[in-house]
């Protein structure tokens, strides 16, 4: 149970506004955890809060069974924790390649001292960090893109990009928030078999709309419904939990058909 | 052309200097959003560092690398004990924070070193070189001007384009909150930003001072001009900047040349109305790119 990630009893309000209520969830070593739930339901906060943007008000967040106190976003790199953002956060004008070198950071092994007097280790290192930054270009089969700035590409690519940023790092966990969204379903099944692909050597949490992509990849799954977290199990179980389907209105939660 | 020559000179000379001030504005806007108008007081304060060891004795180079120094120094302190703690709020209350701290230094100095006016050395020949029998107008001095702009310039762009340092302190400038999540000390970052632009502020504060006189609000004119400068450029492109700077050294070198030197202020602001009015987001700018 070393590299598990547990979040218990976290509450968010916001102003008068409960966002996250007594919400626990734990991610086992080499599983995928899916959250769901409908628009509004606190999946994006739970995601702040797990990467330290957001301070809960009360519970504790577990990362190998030490708790992470007064979580900084800066140290999540260090505590081999990546995150993905829906909206990608790429650095419109820095290469491909560069950006993934930004990721690719936390390997870097002399200080900021050296870095900055331009030390003959330093050099070393930055070619090392160059060779595995291109590794993971061409895990993702970006290569050929490398010197490429992102603006010009098309959507899946700077996908991939910003994919291979949050793993270059090789994280213990990854956190995917909504890796699906604006992609075909082709493309979504892509992604899907890239997730079931990592789970050898990280854990991950990913937040979805699209059930397909969530019943496919996830191991478990966390409902979420108005902050409370309203059921939990493997996707047969969430799939035929009437609690769900109440929560999703009639959505068709069964045969995976998403409403976007 | 003679005439041509001297103010074509005189204009580039001027306008390295101009281009080391906004880069110095440029530097610090892009990571944080702030135009700080201190920069030219922390200038100010370095130049008098400068001048207080030359008077003592000490060799103009040595009296230039202190100078040097202390505006690093200077600019990590603001940044680290001062404007950091306005950080996360609107960014009108750094920029009004760094008018009192304009209004500050300016005070510090007249106690510290005094008001009065102060000659300032210059390590080179203030005199034209003569070819034949006619004197140009590039002086020993006005050569060192731009060389030394130029090592400067070189040296920003072998850090950002060339080192791993370089490209975190750009991730920081671009985005703060995702360069955190890949691990970035943004923070330290933003330290060396300032502190690195507090150095090329000390630079054009040291080589408008050379040759000239100093005192507490010599370097105010120049915040005019550096920010004329920036926002020619475009105030996000480094490159703006410094193309910013020569064009605006070159304009108002022409007006002072052929039409009166009672002009150059008014002109600089003219050619500010006219970019603002024609090419608001500056001639190199990129603002589609970014949103702010």
């Amino acid at each position: 149970m070393a590299e598990t990630f547990e979040m218990s009893g976290v509450s968010v309000n916001f102003g008068g506004l409960v966002a996250l209520s007594d919400v626990s969830l734990s991610v086992a070593a080499g599983q995928v955890l899916g959250v769901i739930g409908p628009n509004g339901a606190g999946k994006t906060t739970l995601f702040n809060v797990a990467c330290g943007f957001v301070r809960p008000d009360t519970g504790t967040l577990t990362w190998r069974g030490e708790e992470l106190r007064k979580l900084r976003p800066h140290q999540l790199a260090g505590l081999g924790i990546a995150r993905s953002l829906q909206e990608l956060g790429l650095f419109d004008r820095m290469t491909v390649l560069d950006n993934v070198l930004v990721g690719a950071d936390r390997h870097a092994t002399t200080g900021f001292w050296p870095a900055l007097l331009g030390l003959p280790r330093r050099a070393k290192d930055e070619r090392a960090l160059r060779d595995r930054a291109m590794a993971a270009l061409e895990e993702f089969d970006i290569a050929d893109v490398a010197a490429r700035y992102p603006a010009s590409l098309p959507y899946p690519v700077r996908k991939r990009v910003a994919l291979a940023r949050a793993l270059v790092g090789e994280p213990d966990l990854l956190l995917l928030d909504e890796p699906a969204s604006g992609l075909s379903s082709a493309e979504m099944a892509e992604i899907g078999e890239l997730v079931r692909g990592l789970t050898d050597r990280m854990s991950v949490m990913l937040v979805e709309h699209h059930m397909d992509l969530v019943m496919s990849v996830c191991d478990d799954i966390v409902v979420l419904d108005f902050g409370k977290v309203i059921a939990r199990g493997a996707p047969a179980e969430i799939q035929a939990d009437p609690a769900v389907q109440a929560a999703y209105l009639g959505e068709d939660v069964v045969t995976g058909a998403d409403s976007r | 052309m003679q005439q041509l020559l001297t103010t074509v000179l005189t204009g580039v000379t001027l306008g390295v200097v101009y281009a080391a001030f906004a880069l110095a504005l440029v530097l610090i806007w892009r990571a944080t959003r702030i135009v700080n108008f201190a920069q030219a007081p922390m200038a100010m304060i370095t130049t008098y560092i400068a001048l207080v060891l030359i008077d003592a004795g000490y060799s103009y180079w040595l009296g230039f690398a202190a100078a040097l120094l202390s505006g690093l120094v200077l600019g990590a302190v603001v940044e680290r004990f001062v404007v950091r703690f306005v950080s996360g709020k609107s960014e009108i209350n750094a920029v009004i924070l760094t008018l009192g701290l304009f209004i500050v230094l300016h005070a510090l100095a007249a106690i510290v070193f005094g008001s009065r006016y102060r000659s300032f050395p210059a390590p080179f020949g203030l005199r034209g070189f003569q070819i034949g029998d006619t004197t140009i107008a590039l002086t020993g001095f006005g050569v060192f001007t731009v060389v030394a702009v130029a090592v400067v310039m070189v040296g920003l762009v072998l850090l950002f384009r060339g080192t791993d340092l370089g490209l975190r302190m750009r991730a920081s400038a671009f985005n703060q909150e995702v360069s955190r999540l890949l691990g970035v000390k943004v923070g330290r970052m933003l330290t060396l930003g300032w502190a690195l632009a507090a150095l090329v502020g000390s630079l054009s504060g040291l080589l408008i001072a050379g040759g000239g006189l100093v005192h507490p609000s010599y370097m105010d004119g120049v915040v005019v001009y550096g920010f004329v400068a920036a926002v020619l450029g475009g105030l996000d492109s480094p490159v703006g900047a410094v193309v910013g700077g020569l064009l605006l050294g070159l304009s108002l070198s022409l007006v002072s040349g052929y039409v009166g030197s009672e002009l150059v202020p008014l002109a600089a602001l003219v050619i500010l109305m006219a970019v603002l009015l024609l090419k608001p987001g500056g001639l190199f700018a990129s603002v589609r790119e970014r949103r702010v």
